[in-house]
Order: structure tokens, then sequence, then C-alpha cells
């Protein structure tokens, strides 16, 4: 079971890091979904312990799963949420000004590559 | 007084609650004032107490130690909350005698006091996870501040910020993941005592990669290039108090990290590497700018060299002399950015070619940049110089002559790009520009000038307690006694 959480946040995480590195928008906000999720699936496959579900009337606390990767995913999973929330809202903004939703060079790095080619 | 590390949490974030029910903006610029105004009266109240009778510590909702969570002050993190709180509310007056203005505030108050609150969280928290809250909180008020205008170049340079810090959060995860996985905790003294145990190569393992998610927040060498892009952009307020503040916290959390978690006593020539390179990069990158605030973004690079090199040496003086480095560059750092805001209000832009002759128009802000910037070269008898005084004496100290040749070859470069934007903004012939910085804008910075006199004034004193409080990074068993009982 563990062998197969570790197999789908590995390649969560390489799949998320090739989709980071392109130059669209929509791609990289996608990349960073899979990328947190892999995170996520890793946080809970390092439980201390796995079994029943962890409700206190539920009877012997020795055969609960170990609810404390669980909520700090949890709250991971909301924060992340939120901020691929507004990454997009980011991302319209930067398609409606720009007519596109690629990103684009630094100013000065323009600037630069620039000044190369005139001298 | 173990409230007081809880109370500088709650209280801001209660004020940013309170901003956001309010309509009159007059209402919420006072209870921003309060917000931070608290945190600041708390920190300094912290600071003496914990200087006193040792570290304090709050554990949340009464649960004891390893389970709940816990926010404990020490005598580092009660120093740089202090700066940080005076550096806050000093903005805070700089941001809002430019907002009289007649600018909306775009919600600013709110968002002030969230990343206040996140500051303060990231500083005191005893635990892994709430740390990534911390951050997350302080993030989040981050990306919106740098946004706030949403043009075009805000929207590019802050998609940079927004995409790498979210990928060091993922990285922060699988931290939090395999040392949750290792030790079954994620109280960081609680990771400290357990870590003993673990293998070493692991130990290793885990330690570079901290270095790296916490190296990428605070603009290590070689994951800084997200900073110079994306701080520029922002008004000044904004970019003066991240430029202060965030990177700072990074290094807060990597020294507290390496000094706690790894044990390690002699000094790390690995680190050692990365921080003459982040010198050198940075200082390069700066001279070969053309605009005072992108200059500025990449002298902060430069600077976290200096306190990485007092990490490095993992030596008492070292570490005081890094803490010493930090106090004076949150100072510095957002009185040089405050500076460059003036000259943009003066001139409509911050670009050295189109700017000039500021001597003679508003010799005050003249004089208000040449403090700060013989300060961040490190010339007698600023505060700049005391710092370096102490990493280079402790370099010297333990053998290290290589570095302390390359910080100081830093120095002079750093001055060499001072001297650059002072002769193209303040000297030369006077040039037309856009307006007038008003009065509350050069007060609020000219009282971060004094700040930073005074921390030269007191070297002595916040040496010594530099001293104590490098004393108790480098015995963990303190932090841990005080935290698990």
């Amino acid at each position: 079971m563990t062998l197969v959480t570790l197999t789908a946040a590995a390649v969560l995480f390489s799949a998320g890091t090739y989709l980071i590195l392109q130059r669209s928008l929509a791609r990289v906000v996608v990349g960073l979904g899979l990328v947190s999720h892999g995170a996520n699936l890793l946080l809970l496959s390092s439980s201390v312990r796995t079994g029943l579900p962890p409700v206190v009337a539920g009877g012997d606390p020795q055969s609960m799963a170990d609810p404390l990767p669980q909520a700090m995913v949890l709250t991971a999973v909301v924060i992340t949420f939120g901020v691929t929330a507004f990454l997009l809202a980011l991302a319209l903004r930067g398609a409606i000004l720009t007519g596109t939703d690629s990103v684009e060079d630094d100013v000065e790095d323009r600037r630069i590559a620039g000044a190369g080619e005139r001298s | 007084m173990s409230w007081l590390p809880a109370f500088v949490v709650a209280f801001p974030l209660l004020g940013a609650g309170v901003t956001l029910l309010v309509r009159s903006v007059a209402i919420r610029r006072v209870v921003t004032f309060l917000g931070v105004g608290g945190v600041l009266a708390a920190a300094v109240g912290l600071l003496f107490a914990v200087d006193r009778d040792g570290a304090v510590v709050a554990q949340i909702g009464d649960w004891p130690a390893p389970l709940g969570i816990t926010l404990i002050a020490d005598r580092f993190a009660a120093i740089v909350l202090s700066v940080s709180a005076s550096m806050l509310l000093a903005v805070l007056l700089f941001a809002t005698a430019q907002l009289r203005r007649g600018e909306v505030d775009w919600g600013f108050h709110t968002k002030y006091l969230a990343l206040t609150a996140g500051v303060s969280l990231s500083l005191l928290t005893g635990d892994l996870f709430t740390l990534f809250v911390g951050f997350e909180v302080m993030l989040v008020a981050s990306y919106v501040l740098l946004t706030v205008r949403s043009g075009v170049d805000e929207i590019r340079s802050t998609m940079t910020y927004v995409v790498i810090n979210l990928v060091a959060s993922a990285l922060f995860l699988v931290v939090i993941a395999l040392v949750y996985g290792l030790t079954g905790t994620v109280n960081m003294a609680d990771i400290s005592t357990r870590l003993a145990d673990v293998d070493p190569n692991t130990r290793l393992a885990l330690s570079m990669l901290m270095l790296v998610v916490f190296g990428i927040k605070s603009g290590l060498f070689p994951l800084f290039m997200w900073l110079p892009d994306s701080y520029p952009t922002a008004p000044t307020p904004v970019t003066a108090v991240f430029a202060g503040l965030l990177t700072k916290v990074g290094v807060f959390v990597i020294i507290r990290t390496q000094t706690l978690f790894f044990g390690i006593d002699e000094p790390s020539t690995f680190l050692l590497f990365v921080a003459g390179a982040t010198m050198v990069v940075g200082v390069l990158g700066a001279i070969a700018q053309n605009d005072v605030k992108r200059i500025l973004s990449f002298h902060i690079i430069s600077q976290i060299g200096y306190m990485i090199f007092g990490l490095a040496m993992f030596s008492i003086a070292g570490l005081a002399a890094a803490i010493v480095y930090i106090t004076h560059h949150i100072v510095v750092k957002t009185g040089l950015f405050l500076v460059g805001g003036l000259v943009e209000s003066e001139y409509g832009t911050g670009a050295l070619d189109r700017t000039g002759g500021l001597l003679h128009r508003r010799p005050v802000v003249a004089a208000l940049f040449l403090p700060l910037a013989l300060s961040l070269a490190g010339l007698p008898p600023f505060s700049g110089f005391v710092a370096k005084l102490a990493l280079v004496q402790e370099g010297v100290a333990l053998g290290r002559g290589t570095i302390v040749a390359v910080s100081l070859g830093v120095s002079l470069l750093t001055l060499f790009s001072m001297t650059k934007i002072w002769g193209a903004t303040f000297w030369g012939e006077p040039k037309e520009g856009g307006g007038e910085a008003g009065r509350g804008m050069v007060i609020a910075t000219g009282l971060v000038v004094a700040l930073s006199l005074g921390v030269s004034m007191i070297a002595g004193p916040l040496t010594d307690l530099a001293l104590r409080a490098a004393a108790d990074l480098l015995e963990p068993g303190r932090y841990i006694r005080a935290v698990l009982g």
C-alpha cells in the first residue's frame, strides 16, 4: 500500500515539475496542483500507523489510524486551494491585460539580451 | 507572561478581522496602528522578560508540549521580532503619509495586519507544521500586497513570486512528511531530541532539503532569481517591508533549524561557500542595474550571504555576529527602500538616468540616504561596521581567510554601487520630476534612519545580548527543556 502511494507521489511530482517548467500559465497552475498533491500523498504516507477511522467513540485507540497527518494534509489542501484560486485569478487578469497566458521574460533580462544583440 | 507569544499572533489577526468590518478609513488606520503597535510593545516586553528569565513558552489550549501547538520566544526570536515590529510600525507611518495624498487604500490595512501576524507566528512557533502555516499566512498577505495595483508589470512579477513560493511550500510539506515519518512528531524540540538517533546520512539529506526550502524563501545562491524581479514593482511601503522582513524570516528559520536539529559544532565549508557565492552574485547583480529599487533588491541577496557567513561558522561569536547583522540589516534595508520611495515620489521613477540633482532639490532626502548607504557598505561608525567587524573577527579567529577576503571585497563593491546611486540621483544637474515627497514620508524615513544610528549607538549591549542569544542557539538543550519541561 505504501509503495503504491509513494509511486503515485513520485509520478505526480515528476509530471508536475514538467508542467511547471512550461511557458503557458495554465499548465504551470495544473503543474503546481500536481506537485502539491504529490506532497500531500507523501505526507499521508508518513503516518505512523494505519487502521480504523480515528473517531474517539470508535473503540480501541491502538487500532486507529494516525490522525495527525490527515489533519495536516487537510490544512495543506485548504491553503493550496486558496492560493491556486488566487493564481488563476492572477493568470486571468494577466491574460485580459496582455492577451496571452504565457510567462514573459523579466524586463531586465530583455534589456540585457537586447544590449548583447546590439553590440 | 506566557500569554504574550500568543498575543502577538492573535492581536493583529483580530485587528485584520476588524478592518474588514469597518467602513471608515480613519478607523481602519487607527486599528492598524493599534495592532502593529501592540505587537511592538509586546515584543519589547518579551525581549526584556526573555533576557531576564529565559524563554517564554505558550502551550496553545493548554495541551502538553509534544501534542499541542507550542509558541516559544527565546532571545533570538524576541530580538528579531522586536526589530521587525518596529520596522512594520515605521513603514505603516510611511504608507499612511503616502496614502493621504488621495490614493485609494485597496484594503491595505487588512493585509498589513495579516502580514504582521504571519511574521510573528513564523518567528515564535515551536512546531514545524505551524511554521508552514505561519509562512503561508505571511506569503498570502504578501501576494495580495504585491498585486494591489494589478497592472501588467505587477501581474508578471507576482506570478513568478507566487509560483516559486508554491513550489517551496510543496517542498516544505515534503520536509514535514519526511520528518514526521522519521520521528513521529512535528514539535521542534521533540524533533531535535529524536533526530539524534537518526542515521547521519539521512540527517544530512534532511538538512540539505531544509536549506533548499528556506533558501528559496530567503534568496540564497542559487535560489535567489525570483527576488530582484518581484520586489521592485510593488508600491514602496510594500517593497520596504518585504525587503526588510520576509527574506530575514527565511534566514531566521535557517538558523533556527540548522542549530536546533542537526547539532553541528564546527564551521561548515559548504555553507561558507554558499554564503560567499550569495554575496558575490548579489553584489555583481546590483552593479549591473540602473534603477534604485532594483539595485537595492540585489543588495538584499548579497547581504543574506553575510548572515549565512555568521551561521556557517557555528560558533557563539559567529552566530552572535549573524544576529547583530540581521538586526542592522532589517533596519537599514527598510530605510534604504523608503528613501528609494522618496526618490520615486520626487521624480515619478527610480531609473538612475532620469533622476539627478536631488541634493539641491531636497537635501533632506540626501541626508537620509547617506548614513544608510554607508552603513550598508559597512563604514564606521555606522551599524553595518559593527556587524561586519564581528563577522570578520570571528572569521579570522577560525582561520577562514578566503571568506573574510570575499566579504571585504563585496563590501567595497557595495560602496561602489552606493556611490553610483549617489552620483546619479543626488549629484548632477537638477532634473525636472513629477512630484514631491510628503513630509510624513520623510519623517517616517527619518525615524528608521534614527533607529539605524541607534543600533550602532547601543552596539555594546546589543552584542552582549546577541552573544547570550547565540549561546542559547548552540545549546539546544535549553530550548528543549523550555518546551518539554
